[in-house]
């Protein structure tokens, strides 16, 4: 027994060595935003720790991590990067519309390009190979779909993002999601996806309305800012707050089954490193990855919690 | 007959007394408060008038400051970054946990505070004094320090007060009250006294306005310009350390955006209270009543019902420049 044990060891050896052997060295560049808030400092915390995962499973790896404050120093950076001698590049893009020829470019010498979250206008594959990003749309229509059927006539107050594409899409998504329900949204305006200026409008609604029973604030941070006010007005009322990102306090309370805070929807920074998986997939293994993947806004519970929480994580 | 003549007589000399220029703030603020009570029956209530008061301070007692800096003729466009800056290192040390009693811990972290911030505003005023930088870039350049600062300490999330017995002594500084006013409209009222006393009765505060109105006449009067400068800069960060003693209670938690804009909401407060911004005038109370203006008018609009969320800038922006319409033509009537 413990003869076949070694063997196979040494089988698995020489076959990941034999492998090792025959694949010349690969590097992946991989350009993000540098964390200016929560979600992108996610976005850094995943990349790196993907990074560190990939080389350690594939000594032939190299991953180059690097993270840029504005479009015109990512556009720099993939340059940069593209000197350096990538085989591919994954890029989340701080703006995608004036990055688009940056990426084209190094499209145009035949490396692979995997971008994440942030589409330019024209999204297609004369641009990138390989789009991974959430679903915007299905954050507020999961969302909605769970306040429709937990509480099927609740009055519900809305905080949301800013006047940005993505902040509607959201919108639409929560209405399509109530629809056909006897949900009724109170009131909606913008919070700016800050806590300070979520805990104000919070503040107001609760003088406006004698009566909340659901606050859709779409975002973690924001439900900070919201959960303080609720608990300084001491109102009763309020059922319970549906944030959405998973940052790792929200999905803590998810897990601990707090009452004020039963759910939480996914909008994972860590979906860079879905791209980089797959991207390292697609080089070493040459598995087919080419293509378009959107991840599902997953309905975070007390059950599946543990799953997306990272201690670690700035976010 | 005489004595109605005397009245009359009397009443016009204590208008002339009276400078419209000072009054017009609490004008403008009067109109806005029965501008809100049409938007909801809720708006003059204690409650929300309260809240409104408490959340204004931070922006009040930062605006306090910028009275001192700009009527001295400077700028500081550091203060919302600082508050960032201060706030997160308060959280930081207070996480640190060197002293075992809570009470000991938020004391130690106020006393870091003040120091933090008076620091802050030394290194503002003598780039700007000693280096000789316009006061906007050296602000500006600091600004771009403090905020990144802040961001690299919490590698861009946020920073979290962790210790529960420290947050449950701290927490009732922003939300519990002394003879039913809450402890930050305190803060805003106390601050103001201190400072109005130091800007009309100290001559420090003769010298601040004297330096903002001719540098040059001040400077041969025998006052150093430089440390008048230098020492607004130093208030200014003092008042920003006493804003985060009373910002960290309230979430607990410091972001990278944390006081975003801040800056633009001080020097705006200063503006409409009836300072000038090109120095040599400071109104302390001006400035208070601006700031409440400024939250008043958000509070406003999210209370009534007609008005699109879309347009909430734009009429915030045209109710500023309103007030300071209504402001200077009482100031001409005079």
């Amino acid at each position: 027994m413990k003869r076949l044990l070694v063997g196979l060891a040494a089988a698995a050896l020489a076959a990941t060595m034999g492998t090792a052997l025959a694949q010349d060295k690969k590097t992946i560049g991989v350009s993000i935003p540098a964390a200016d808030h929560g979600w992108t400092a996610g976005v850094v915390y995943h990349a790196e720790r993907v990074a560190k995962k990939l080389m350690e499973e594939h000594p032939n790896l190299n991953v180059i991590v690097k993270t840029s404050p504005d479009p015109a120093s990512q556009a720099n950076a993939v340059q940069d990067l593209e000197t350096q001698g990538i085989d591919a590049l994954v890029i989340l893009p701080t703006d995608p519309d004036p990055l688009v020829n940056a990426i084209k470019e190094v499209k145009a010498k035949g490396k692979f390009v995997a971008l994440v979250d942030r589409a330019p206008s024209n999204n297609d594959d004369s641009v990138r190979d390989l789009y991974v990003a959430g679903n915007n749309p299905a954050l507020g229509e999961v969302a909605g779909k769970y306040i429709a059927a937990t509480t099927p006539n609740a009055e519900v107050v809305i905080i949301r993002g800013l006047p940005i594409p993505i902040d509607q899409q959201r919108q639409d998504g929560f209405d399509k999601g109530i629809s056909g329900s006897s949900v009724k949204v109170l009131d909606r305006q913008y919070g700016n996806w800050s806590r300070d200026d979520a805990f104000k409008v919070m503040q107001d609604y609760l003088t406006k309305y004698p009566k909340i029973d659901v606050v859709w604030a779409q975002d973690d941070d924001m439900v900070v800012g919201v959960l303080e006010a609720i608990q300084q007005a001491k109102r009763t009322d309020i059922q319970y707050v549906v944030g959405g990102a998973g940052s790792k306090d929200m999905i803590k309370k998810v897990a601990d089954g707090d009452k004020m805070v039963p759910v939480d929807v996914l909008y994972p920074p860590a979906m860079v490193g879905t791209a980089m998986e797959l991207t390292a997939a697609g080089l070493i293994d040459q598995v087919p990855v080419n293509g378009t993947y959107i991840l599902d806004a997953t309905l975070v519970t007390k059950d599946n919690a543990e799953q997306f929480y990272f201690p670690d994580s700035p976010f | 007959m005489t004595d109605t003549t005397t009245t009359k007589a009397s009443a016009r000399s204590f208008w002339r007394d009276v400078d419209l220029r000072a009054v017009a703030p609490f004008v403008a603020l009067f109109l806005l408060l029965v501008l809100g009570s049409f938007a909801h029956d809720n708006f003059l209530t204690t409650n929300n008038l309260l809240n409104v008061m408490t959340r204004s301070a931070y922006i009040a007692i930062i605006a306090v400051g910028a009275t001192f800096v700009i009527s001295a003729g400077g700028l500081d466009l550091s203060v919302g970054a600082m508050v960032a800056f201060v706030a997160s290192l308060a959280i930081m040390f207070m996480n640190a946990g060197s002293i075992a009693s809570p009470l000991g811990m938020v004391l130690a972290a106020m006393a870091v505070m003040v120091l933090i911030g008076m620091a802050c505003g030394l290194v503002n005023g003598l780039i700007t004094t000693i280096g000789k930088i316009e006061p906007f870039i050296t602000t500006l350049g600091m600004m771009g320090v403090y905020r990144g600062l802040t961001t690299w300490l919490s590698q861009g999330g946020a920073i979290t007060l962790r210790n529960a017995d420290v947050q449950a002594t701290y927490r009732p500084v922003y939300f519990e009250s002394l003879l039913g006013i809450p402890y930050p409209v305190w803060a805003i009222f106390i601050t103001g006294a201190i400072a109005a006393f130091v800007l009309y009765r100290t001559s420090f505060g003769r010298h601040v306005i004297a330096v903002g109105s001719n540098e040059d006449v001040a400077r041969y009067s025998g006052i150093s310009v430089e440390r008048v400068r230098t020492l607004t800069y130093v208030i200014q960060g003092l008042c920003v350390a006493i804003a985060c003693l009373i910002y960290i209670p309230r979430l607990s938690s410091t972001t990278a955006t944390t006081g975003m804009m801040w800056e633009l909401q001080a020097i705006t407060a200063v503006v409409v209270g009836g300072t000038a911004l090109r120095g040599g005038v400071g109104r302390i109370w001006g400035t208070i009543c601006g700031a409440f203006i400024l939250e008043i008018v958000g509070n406003v609009m999210l209370l009534s019902n007609v008005i699109s969320e879309y347009l909430l800038g734009a009429i915030q922006g045209a109710i500023i420049i309103i007030a300071m319409l209504v402001q200077r033509s009482l100031v001409r009537k005079s």
